[in-house]
């Protein structure tokens, strides 16, 4: 029997990865490596950032608008992500600028020396001498992308195992997620977790052995990358919704206890979305520290898993396109609002300075969207036209 | 004839208060039961063990030819084995076509992976519009769930207890709700399913437990009280005394 392919069949699918694809062609057009220059290139990590954001939401979405799990520590995997991938971009950069340094000794320096160099190069900032053993594959590029997907989806797995068997539901699982990334969170901030505690890992926006490249055309690469991952998880998760499998996981969320009468391992389905959605987050925060430069413990706290919460109730739980929207608009607005350009309101009496009181607003419009919106902006689209599908 | 279904000494408590206290109970592979009782009897957690809901404390539930114990097993495994459970209030998933949620019921491998591989064949499509037939809901294939009426709803919960090809079904007060048209459709469906497989209903309503023309059982305070044909047990004087005299 003849069907029609799934991507003809999720219409949403296609006009997001058409939009996608305008929005990409149009920033690297207006960049300053590839084009006009009218967007600067911190806009376009910004953008960027925002299209790894997005990613991290539709994977959220996954786990929430279609499993009904509130993970409030998903951002525990997308940190995680980032440190890995800034294990090798930190080892191989510093090894590169130690080597460049020894090399001018009349000796030729040996691998020790040039161990050492490097473990006191980074290591120095937290008082320690040894490379810690978590490095024991930071050298290598190819281990740590491995690392990118597998310590994030142990994690997943070893947790989910543990909580789905045990039957725990609702806001006790929400719970629960929010002590895991809280517990990471605390323990990668001390100095002896061989992640640098407070300091975490920097300089991740400089690729080893592309310093002649430039910050400028490798933010529109990694724009690339973002936008290429975007759009190929984007069809993956909606074509993971589609099908059966998506039946049987909306069937979970809204009564798990009838899909066990039916026969189907509700925990080990479980068990798949939310352990694939780990490394999907992961993937999506590996591109991201590179563009933000910059990764420390605090990244991991509850709070940023709460707002990626948001941003798909905002936007939309229950469909991708909507998580993909709330990740865009209010973590852009968010942007607009706290970087101090947004006019503040003059009232009698007082000032409403829009860095202090966006925080504000953001609360306010999640609860008013709760009440009186519930499907977020994408609800617009079922008011507009035909209503849309499900993926 | 061999018992598809053997209870045999099941107690359970909740806080000290005996729900089940010493029950035994079979069935033969086809056959159609009635299990009545007063409120508290025990009737619910009596399937709430078979479906593997809930542990008794002590007993033993074994089901099929070779005897296998359900105890070990979670709600899924024994739904896999052939025991399907249908609730008193319609429990569809609302949020899906009719089609998805007889689709979702089909007998088929129901581990994660396999489920991700699945898609629809000819095969697939014509028994949900069979089953979609069966049940009276072929205009209505489409259509969410949440939008059907409640008869409806009853209907493609039996639809998808069908699709699921259980061996052993046990119906929780089916007349619940029900119209008397909806009553009489459903008693002739019940009879029918009983003659290719085990059916137990557990039912308040005599009127109803009557019209299904078979062995009764009744339960109080957790066992047996009495078993036989429903003339026999309304003559029982015990069962007159808890149950049908008030």
């Amino acid at each position: 029997m003849t069907r029609t392919p799934f991507i003809l069949r999720t219409p949403s699918t296609l006009i997001v990865l058409a939009v996608l694809a305008v929005f990409t062609i149009t920033v690297t057009l207006l960049s300053a490596a590839y084009g006009t220059g009218a967007i600067p290139t911190s806009m376009v990590k910004t953008l960027g950032m925002t299209l790894c954001l997005a990613l991290a939401a539709v994977a959220m979405d996954l786990v929430w608008g279609y499993l009904g799990i509130l993970s409030l520590g998903q951002m525990a995997f997308f940190a995680l992500g980032g440190y890995m991938i800034g294990q090798w971009l930190m080892y191989a950069r510093t090894e590169g600028i130690v080597a460049a340094s020894l090399s001018g000794n009349p000796i030729p320096f040996t691998p020790q020396e040039l161990r050492d160099g490097v473990t006191n190069q980074i290591f120095g900032v937290v008082g320690s001498a040894e490379l810690p053993m978590v490095w024991g594959f930071a050298h290598s590029l190819t281990l740590q992308l491995i690392l990118v997907v597998a310590v994030p989806g142990l994690l997943a797995l070893v947790f989910g195992w543990l909580a789905f068997r045990s039957r725990v539901n609702g806001v006790y699982l929400s719970i629960l997620t929010q002590a895991m990334t809280l517990a990471l969170a605390l323990w990668l901030f001390q100095n002896d977790s061989g992640f640098r505690g407070n300091n975490g890992l920097s300089g991740l926006q400089n690729l080893p052995g592309l310093d002649h490249v430039g910050q400028a055309r490798l933010s529109v690469w990694f724009l690339w990358a973002s936008a290429l991952a975007l759009g190929l998880f984007y069809v993956i998760a909606a074509w993971l919704v589609s099908g059966k499998f998506g039946s049987v996981t909306r069937a979970i969320r809204d009564d798990e206890t009838r899909v066990r009468f039916l026969g189907y391992p509700v925990e080990g389905f479980k068990l798949v979305v939310f352990t694939l959605a780990a490394m999907i987050t992961a993937i999506a925060g590996a591109l991201y520290y590179p563009q933000a430069g910059i990764i420390n413990p605090a990244e991991m706290m509850p709070i940023a898993s709460i707002y990626l919460a948001v941003w798909v109730a905002i936007g939309g739980r229950g469909r991708l396109y909507g998580a993909v929207i709330g990740a865009f608009v209010v973590s852009l607005l968010s942007t607009w609002f706290t970087g101090g350009r947004a006019p503040s309101i003059n009232l009698p009496g007082y000032v409403v300075n829009w860095v202090d009181w966006w925080q504000v607003a953001l609360g306010l419009s999640f609860v008013l969207v709760t009440l009186y919106a519930p499907k977020g902006i994408a609800g617009i689209f079922d008011l507009i036209g035909r209503k849309g599908d499900r993926a | 004839m061999s018992a598809l279904l053997e209870v045999s000494g099941i107690s359970k408590s909740f806080d000290g208060f005996k729900a089940i206290n010493n029950l035994s109970f079979s069935i033969n592979a086809v056959e159609l039961r009635a299990v009545i009782g007063p409120n508290g009897a025990g009737k619910t957690t009596f399937m709430d063990i078979v479906t593997g809901k809930t542990r008794p404390d002590e007993g033993e539930v074994r089901f099929g030819e070779t005897g296998k114990s359900l105890l070990k097993m979670n709600e899924a495994q024994i739904a896999r084995e052939g025991v399907g459970r249908k609730f008193q209030r319609p429990t569809v998933f609302e949020d899906q076509s009719v089609a998805d949620n007889l689709t979702m019921a089909l007998k088929a491998d129901r581990s994660p992976f396999s489920v991700l591989g699945w898609r629809p064949s000819s095969v697939s499509v014509a028994r949900v519009a069979e089953l979609a037939a069966e049940v009276g809901l072929s205009d209505a294939v489409d259509r969410r769930a949440g939008e059907l009426s409640h008869g409806q709803k009853q209907w493609l919960e039996i639809g998808m207890l069908l699709a699921q090809e259980p061996r052993l079904l046990l119906v929780d007060e089916p007349a619940a709700g029900m119209t008397l048209a909806e009553r009489e459709q459903t008693t002739s469906l019940l009879c029918r399913l009983a003659e290719s497989r085990a059916v137990v209903v557990v039912e308040h309503d005599m009127d109803f437990v009557r019209r299904l023309n078979c062995k009764v059982t009744v339960l109080h305070q957790g066992s047996v009280l009495a078993e036989g044909s429903l003339d026999h047990v309304t003559r029982n004087p015990d069962v007159i005394d808890v149950y049908l005299g008030r």
